[in-house]
């Protein structure tokens, strides 16, 4: 998600210092390569950025393990802990206590006392509830380089991109939805008949929130945000592999004044405490983000539990669509960074490019040089492009994918296997001549392999784009306004970039059509999402217009 | 005003005491602020009037010289103009910056107005008289609630795409509109310049401001802030001045935009007309009122009196929405009266910087002279002066709290806007009687009913021609409800989201597409 600052962050490494392609070798360069903590606090000036490159915190030690609920730590109610762990070394980096169906009743207990109607969060002045979340973002900021390690170290992804992406993208929707905050308008309606009708906004109530490990502090973010600028209380259950931003947002809510029980943070695992809340019976609302497959499992429970609201973000085999008369390095830099953006672990990756036949040789030729010129390492040390998968699993499964696609008759132009024995990370992976039916055309992949693919006309390719199950997000690169305008009309899909790709920002909707989700993240479209709308009906003497 | 703003700084009231201000939350003031900006504010630096003159601002409660303060003419208007069409030019960094870094710097704007809360409130009393306690906790924590309010708007004010029929693609941007001259007054300085400037900036609009001549200081310490916080020069020009000149070269100029104007209606219909015979630039007015308050007979008495005492009192009485018509119902009115004359009595009048001071002085002698005008033509009418009636010190422009009874919609007391401590109590009998006269005036900004009876609420704040009603309250404003007048009491709506309307050109985009598709 490139936002402000992903240009610098290209910038200002040395582009070339340690080229990885299939022979790289991780330590043969000095530079990118030594443990983060020794590392030279200047090297980040190097090349043209304006500011001196943040750098990360060293030696930084994980200062909250333990559930928060009420404002409180606890221990989990079974004793029992979950290990952390570091996908880049694969070291352990603590235990955090692992929240089960017990804690996630007592957090729903506290969620409910704080929206008792008369309690202070719902006696709050609406204008006050922004502020909180003002302040919470100034907090984020004030700790955003702790963060920023914290979340490079614990997913893997570069430490430069969690700095200027996912922490400035943080602050930006607390900021953005604090200002939403009195903003959430009801109106008064012109009803027949001798009666005065108004249309109140109110909080649902208690909502769980289950976020994935790709962009943990973000998604935290763009989760509690809305929620909480429509008043409604938080039970937020952080991925297992990912709960360390979590934790220290839970102690920044506190900081900034949150009352008790209004965000509840529940370190833990998916088929325990994920499904305790998916099936809790006082829980009104659930908001996930991660597999379709995990997606379908929300729905039902809450089909089988209290009809609870659930809005889902959702998997996605995004189209890319290029053009014979765009700008062609350009397209192809765009349809780069669109898939392997933080290791290709994006539901948004452009995993799809279409490319016009005129061009397809081409593009496929500059695109597998980019991607060899990737440069993998330590997420920590500037310079560096590409971080570990997530974990084993993963890593595994992005492999067995590889594999299919060789096996089925793709082209690999580049990459195609493990970098660095024993590590999670994946080379970064090209295949030409993919078609509709392989699995790498068909399947999330989540990971640094790219499919090419050719097409011939606009018919077709919309066709093709739009045949999956799918329909997170699109791009199309086009110097041609018909063709942008017919292409972006087609394709179904929650998002589409026309000449970009990635260009997200908080004021703008995000969510999917079909299997890739329901309802809509960010923008004003996500207040609806946590709102009941209340009808009130009162009798009059007359009516007068 | 506020209600609101007043039961958050302090414990909750439960009843209306007297001493409103408790002092424990307010920190002890110095009645003698020093003045560090004088001068006029364009293109973020401080500059002399190009003709060189300066004028006096005086000090209220004792009739003193503050300091001089750089007057503003039609040739320091035109360098404003100048800097603040340069900063709206097409590719400028105002132009370019991302919406929601214009809601930061509004933000940034809040905060460091809210860090010098304590100066500006002192400032603020020694410019226009004001209590401090009022200006500490009513005046400048609401300019920061607004200012915060419009900063979130900023990234948060959309367009639309739009089905329009055949085979095009159609969508709106909402653009700011320009260079926008504002003209405020001196009742709240402060207060008027963050409900100017808030809406103004969060759609991106560049400013030329004229504050009035009595109150210009205020406005000059923010203006210093504007340039701290990071606003890029030329977005925000601040000329202190006078209305027939620097006021008028606002209003007439060729290359101004829009104006906003609140005052008086009859400097209104000026500000209108030079438009006219200007370039028809956008007019929003926010004008005078007489606003029509209207107490049942089913009201609670004590929350009754107290309310309309606070509507027409607050402020020296010095409000455009000041409740100056009290409406009360026939089978009541003996009792009203009473408690409300054994109110205003008990009303401390005196040295604003006294904690205990409820009441400060008028802003000047031309003011003072002219509410002194008007009781005397209330007791030449024949209305019933209850209390007051005359000066309360014999220095500075302070009035007694003033009631008159029995008065008749056709005393000029009832009709006309005096802008003072001067309150007019009406008898009525029945409901469709009284909105008629409420109705009956030109005005038609606010108004207000205390009753206990949901249907007399809604039939009386549906048939009320203003363009705010209150319901069992009184001056209950909030940076989110819309503020503005029907007939002459102005044109548009400022606050709330209302307020982006009238700093916004809608562009409607249309592109033909091949083929449209739902």
């Amino acid at each position: 998600m490139p936002v402000i600052g992903v240009e610098n962050v290209q910038s200002a490494g040395a582009p070339s210092a340690c080229t990885v392609g299939k022979q790289g070798n991780m330590s043969s360069e000095p530079g990118n390569c030594q443990n983060h903590q020794d590392h030279d606090p200047d090297h980040g000036d190097a090349g043209p950025a304006k500011q001196t490159m943040p750098m990360p915190v060293p030696n930084l030690e994980v200062q909250y393990t333990k559930i928060f609920i009420d404002n409180e730590w606890h221990e989990s109610c079974s004793g029992r802990k979950m290990p952390v762990h570091n996908p880049a070394t694969g070291d352990l980096l603590c235990e955090v206590e692992e929240a089960d169906t017990e804690d996630v009743d007592k957090a729903v207990q506290s969620a409910r006392a704080a929206f008792q109607l008369g309690s202070p969060w719902r006696c709050m002045d609406a204008s006050d509830r922004g502020l909180l979340l003002n302040r919470l973002a100034d907090l984020v900021e004030r700790d955003r380089l702790r963060l920023a390690t914290l979340e490079a170290l614990d997913s893997g992804k570069i430490f430069l991109m969690a700095y200027f992406v996912d922490l400035m993208a943080t602050v930006k929707t607390l900021r953005y939805y604090g200002g939403w905050a009195d903003k959430i308008q009801g109106k008064t309606i012109p009803v027949d008949g001798e009666y005065f009708t108004y249309t109140r906004h109110e909080p649902i109530g208690v909502c769980g929130q289950i976020i994935p490990w790709n962009f943990p502090v973000m998604m935290f973010a763009w989760k509690v945000a809305p929620a909480l600028c429509c008043g409604n209380t938080v039970i937020i259950k952080p991925a297992e592999q990912t709960p360390l931003t979590a934790l220290h947002m839970a102690c920044l809510i506190k900081e900034a004044g949150f009352p008790p029980g209004v965000v509840n943070v529940l370190p833990g695992y998916g088929p325990t405490a994920g499904s305790a809340i998916a099936h809790h019976m006082d829980i009104d609302k659930i908001a996930f983000t991660g597999s379709t497959a995990v997606g379908k499992l929300i729905q039902k429970a809450a089909g089988d539990s209290n009809l609870k609201r659930v809005t889902l973000e959702l998997g996605g085999k995004n189209p890319n669509i290029v053009f014979a008369d765009c700008d062609l390095e350009y397209a192809v830099e765009q349809a780069h960074s669109g898939l392997f953006f933080n290791q290709g672990q994006c539901c948004l990756a452009g995993s799809r490019v279409f490319v016009e036949d005129s061009i397809y040789e081409e593009f496929v030729c500059r695109s597998a040089e980019k991607a060899r010129n990737k440069v993998l390492g330590n997420p920590l040390v500037p310079g560096v492009d590409q971080g570990p998968q997530i974990d084993q699993k993963q890593f595994d499964k992005i492999l067995e994918l590889i594999e299919s696609g060789k096996k089925e008759g793709a082209t690999l132009e580049c990459g195609g296997g493990p970098w660095n024995r024993n590590s999670l990370f994946i080379q970064p992976t090209v295949f030409s001549n993919v078609t509709d039916d392989m699995r790498i055309a068909r399947e999330e992949i989540f990971g640094p392999v790219q499919q090419i693919m050719r097409f011939r006309s606009v018919n077709e390719v919309i066709q093709r784009a739009n045949a999956t199950h799918y329909g997170l997000a699109a791009g199309v690169f086009t110097n041609d306004i018909d063709k942008a305008l017919t292409v972006s009309s087609a394709l179904q899909a929650g998002m589409v970039w026309v000449n970009c790709y990635n260009a997200m920002s908080t004021q703008c909707p995000f969510g999917g059509f079909k299997m890739s989700g329901n309802g809509r993240e960010l923008g004003e479209y996500a207040l609806q999402e946590y709102t009941e709308v209340k009808a009130v009906t009162i009798k009059i003497s007359q009516k007068n217009s | 005003m506020l209600r609101i703003v007043l039961s958050r700084t302090l414990p909750r009231i439960s009843g209306i005491s007297n001493c409103q201000y408790s002092a424990a939350a307010i920190p002890v003031p110095s009645a003698q602020p020093e003045v560090h900006y004088n001068k006029l504010f364009i293109n973020n630096e401080w500059q002399d009037a190009v003709s060189k003159r300066s004028f006096p601002t005086i000090n209220p409660a004792t009739g003193e010289v503050i300091c001089q303060v750089a007057e503003a003419d039609k040739a320091d208007v035109d360098k404003a103009v100048k800097a603040a069409r340069e900063a709206f030019r097409f590719g400028s960094p105002w132009r370019r910056m991302d919406a929601s870094d214009r809601g930061l710097l509004l933000s940034r704007l809040a905060d460091a107005i809210e860090r010098d809360t304590a100066y500006l409130a002192e400032l603020e009393t020694l410019d226009n008289g004001k209590p401090y306690a009022v200006s500490y906790s009513v005046d400048v924590p609401m300019v920061v609630k607004c200012l915060r309010y419009y900063a979130g708007w900023a990234d948060k004010w959309e367009g639309k795409t739009i089905p329009i029929d055949g085979d095009f693609f159609c969508y709106t941007r909402h653009e700011p509109i320009g260079v926008c001259g504002q003209i405020i007054p001196w009742n709240f300085p402060l207060l008027m310049q963050a409900w100017k400037l808030g809406p103004a900036l969060a759609t991106g609009n560049t400013v030329v401001m004229k504050v009035a001549e009595q109150t210009p200081l205020t406005a000059l310490y923010v203006a210093s802030l504007i340039k701290e916080v990071g606003f890029p020069p030329g977005v925000v020009n601040i000329l202190p001045g006078m209305g027939p000149s620097a006021g008028s070269a606002i209003a007439s100029h060729m290359d101004v935009d829009k104006v906003a104007f609140t005052g008086s209606t009859e400097v209104g219909h000026l500000i209108q007309q030079a438009s006219g015979s200007s370039n028809l630039k956008k007019v929003t007015l926010e004008l005078g009122g007489k606003s029509p308050n209207i107490i049942m007979s089913d009201a609670n008495m004590a929350e009754a009196v107290e309310q309309s005492h606070f509507a027409l009192f607050f402020n020296q009485g010095q409000c455009c929405c000041a409740g100056s018509r009290t409406y009360v119902q026939d089978t009541i009115y003996d009792e009203f009266m009473e408690r409300s004359v054994a109110r205003a009595k008990s009303r401390v009048v005196g040295d604003p910087f006294n904690m205990k001071t409820e009441q400060g002085p008028q802003v000047d002698e031309e003011q003072f002279k002219k509410i002194l005008g008007y009781i005397s033509s209330g007791k030449r009418e024949g209305a019933k002066l209850m209390c007051g009636g005359g000066v309360a010190a014999d220095r500075g422009y302070f009035i007694q709290p003033t009631i008159f009874g029995d008065v008749q919609d056709g005393m000029t007391i009832a009709r006309e806007e005096i802008f003072g401590p001067v309150m007019q109590i009406l008898k009525f009998k029945t409901l469709e009687e009284v909105v008629e006269r409420a109705n009956d005036t030109k005005y038609g900004l606010a108004a207000a009913v205390f009753t206990k009876d949901i249907d007399k609420a809604h039939y009386i704040s549906s048939g009320l021609r203003a363009g705010t009603v209150w319901i069992n309250c009184y001056d209950v404003f909030g940076a989110q409800a819309p503020f503005g007048g029907y007939k002459y009491s102005g044109n548009g709506r400022e606050l709330g989201e209302y307020g982006l309307d009238n700093y916004t050109e809608v562009k409607t985009v249309t592109i033909k597409v091949p083929q449209k598709n739902s």
